[in-house]
């Protein structure tokens, strides 16, 4: 199994991303997704300067996919996605709109969580336009996937990622929830995500942790944490293991990653504010 | 003229939209193939049969939606309410799964498909994908772009484009929420129901205040008296640092009566009314009143203003009494 590093969720100073990525260039990784999935108002990073970071990546042996909007609604975001598919290298589709136009360029893609992959038909729909792996729907069981990768028939392999470790992407809105939080409309937020590089905690009025909000884009509160599963996980046929960039990831996280995944250390224990519910069917947001 | 397309969750709700002047009704069937899968809810085969005759006496058409995603194990299920939508006779399949829509495309060419609002599309690009695979006739819009944004699409869309009138307002783009199921397990993709109503509980306080609850995590706390409102979670109270406020959005409504005159400039095709899960009553108050709005506009034209009194009436049956013009409006952009 591969492990793959997700792009950054949050709006981080220019700095911070320069640094994180230095950090981790040469950690136990095999895939880096780089670039704004959640919104486009964020501009501390330039397409060159991600291009800047892939190279760099790519020279440290990484493979390296740029990824693109999740909510693409006015004139300039379809533009951007346009650039960004332009760019000759492998893109993650996290809406239909880039899906079509990787397909009308003839290029292979990846379909991120927020394409609704819920079934074998689906999937190979999406295979025959030139999908080649895909990020599973975070609600998505184990069973449920195992079963529609049972029925899945298609002359390439389809590589399948999950999301193993990391909050959870569980929805996208018109509204910014961020500069709402600081009554201010979405068109004067001063982006004023950069002050929240881990988001903002979201608990319910006894305390319990529900979500993160992160710009228009709503996390979970837990992380959820498949690594205790990891044998169930690859039986299951995942092919790619999923960790969603936080602050302070270090590089010896990979490295005890690695060596979970290939049986040379036993397995973690699991902190206990993580999640992995979705896996059993359950609520997303249990423990079991 | 724009087309009132009304909702339906029962036979009675069927024959108020019927009366009060829908163009279209559209329907689910009695199972989670819909996003409206609530106990009670929806129309068994006997039913729909019934439902097809009634509006055919009329000349309504009658849309089925089968907008759920089917997963590994029930897809069988989902096909089979396509076929049976098919016999029936249903105008139009609204539909959001891509494997899905597939199977429809291939195994009844001249069937009219819709693009339901949980496939989300918001952009040109994105309405091309589900035309040139699946030939679709029409797309209903996410309830999260702007006025001008849906302004630019109706321009730019390859197909007919339906927009939310009245209802429950959707903050999330449709089927990219899962906010119900991390708390439940069942969200509108996989089970068809949003805070499904099984995992709901009400409590009461000594003093009087009220409690909601789904799946046991506190949802909103109401003060005595203060109107309560079901427990979905986009618009409970939560804490954010040490503020409690209706963290994503308040309980509201959304009412586009206003904007008939645009709506109709721009060139949508259709209005739609949110609201399977509400009564009879609901549904002939809020088809009535735009039934009457716009017949007004075909008569009034650019002199069309909205009566005080249809505003009026909306309101009672608005969520928490108060109806906005969501992302159509400019304090969400």
């Amino acid at each position: 199994m591969k492990i793959t590093l997700a792009a950054i969720p949050y709006y981080w100073p220019r700095s911070e991303v320069v640094d994180f990525y230095a950090r981790l260039c040469r950690a136990n990784i095999d895939v880096v997704y780089l670039g704004e999935s959640v919104c486009s108002k964020r501009s501390e990073m330039t397409l060159d300067d991600w291009l800047a970071i892939a190279a760099e990546l790519q020279r440290a042996g990484k493979e390296v996919v740029l990824t693109s909007l999740a909510l693409i609604t006015g004139r300039n975001e379809l533009q951007m996605m346009k650039r960004i598919c332009a760019q000759g290298l492998q893109v993650e589709a996290n809406d239909t709109a880039t899906v079509q136009q990787l397909h009308e360029l003839g290029q292979p893609f990846i379909c991120g969580s927020s394409i609704n992959i819920y079934n074998a038909p689906t999937l190979q729909y999406f295979a025959r336009l030139g999908m080649r792996r895909w990020v599973v729907p975070v609600e998505l069981a184990g069973p449920d996937l195992a079963a529609l990768l049972a029925q899945t028939t298609h002359a390439n392999p389809i590589e399948t990622e999950i999301l193993g470790w990391g909050k959870l992407p569980l929805a996208y809105s018109a509204r910014c929830y961020t500069a709402r939080a600081h009554n201010r409309p979405k068109d004067a937020c001063k982006k004023i995500c950069i002050d929240y590089p881990r988001g903002m905690a979201v608990s319910s009025q006894e305390n319990t942790g529900l979500f993160t909000l992160n710009g228009i884009q709503t996390l979970s509160a837990s992380a959820q944490d498949l690594r205790a599963l990891l044998p169930q996980v690859r039986s299951a046929g995942v092919t790619h293991f999923r960790v969603v960039p936080e602050l302070d990831l270090q590089s010896s996280f990979f490295d005890a990653l690695e060596a979970n995944i290939s049986g040379d250390a036993q397995p973690v224990t699991i902190a206990s504010d993580a999640c992995n519910g979705y896996w059993f069917g359950a609520a997303g947001m249990t423990y079991k | 003229m724009m087309e009132l397309v009304a909702p339906a969750g029962s036979f009675p709700a069927f024959k108020a939209a019927l009366e009060a002047g829908a163009n279209t009704v559209y329907v689910g069937f009695k199972d989670a193939t819909n996003a409206r899968h609530f106990a009670g809810l929806n129309f068994s085969d006997d039913q729909l049969a019934r439902a097809r005759a009634l509006a055919t006496g009329k000349s309504v058409k009658l849309y089925v939606a089968i907008n759920t995603y089917p997963q590994a194990c029930n897809w069988q299920q989902w096909t089979s309410a396509v076929d049976k939508a098919v016999a029936l006779g249903a105008d139009a399949l609204i539909l959001a799964d891509t494997g899905l829509l597939a199977y429809a495309a291939d195994n009844y060419p001249a069937m009219h498909l819709h693009l339901s609002v949980q496939a989300s599309a918001t952009n040109s690009l994105a309405l091309k994908f589900y035309a040139d695979n699946f030939a679709i006739k029409r797309a209903v819009l996410p309830r999260v772009l702007s006025l001008e944004q849906v302004a630019t699409l109706c321009e730019h869309s390859p197909v007919d484009l339906e927009v939310f009138g009245f209802g429950s307002l959707c903050i999330m783009a449709e089927g990219r929420c899962v906010l119900s199921s991390y708390l439940t397990s069942e969200s509108p993709n996989n089970s068809g129901a949003c805070s499904p109503a099984k995992y709901v509980r009400w409590e009461e306080s000594a003093d009087g205040s009220r409690l909601s609850r789904l799946n046991n995590v506190l949802i909103d706390k109401y003060a005595p008296g203060e109107p309560a409102s079901y427990p979905t979670l986009c618009k409970g109270r939560f804490r954010v640092g040490d503020k409690v406020y209706h963290t994503l959005e308040e309980p509201t409504s959304l009412s586009t009566l206003q904007l008939i005159p645009q709506l109709a400039k721009m060139g949508v095709k259709a209005i739609k009314i949110e609201g399977r899960q509400r009564s009879p009553v609901y549904v002939r108050q809020v088809v009535r009143v735009w039934r009457a709005a716009l017949d007004a506009y075909a008569e009034q034209g650019e002199a069309f203003v909205p009566d005080p009194s249809w505003i009026a009436s909306l309101d009672t049956v608005a969520e928490g009494s108060q109806t906005s013009l969501g992302a159509y409006s400019r304090p969400w952009q």
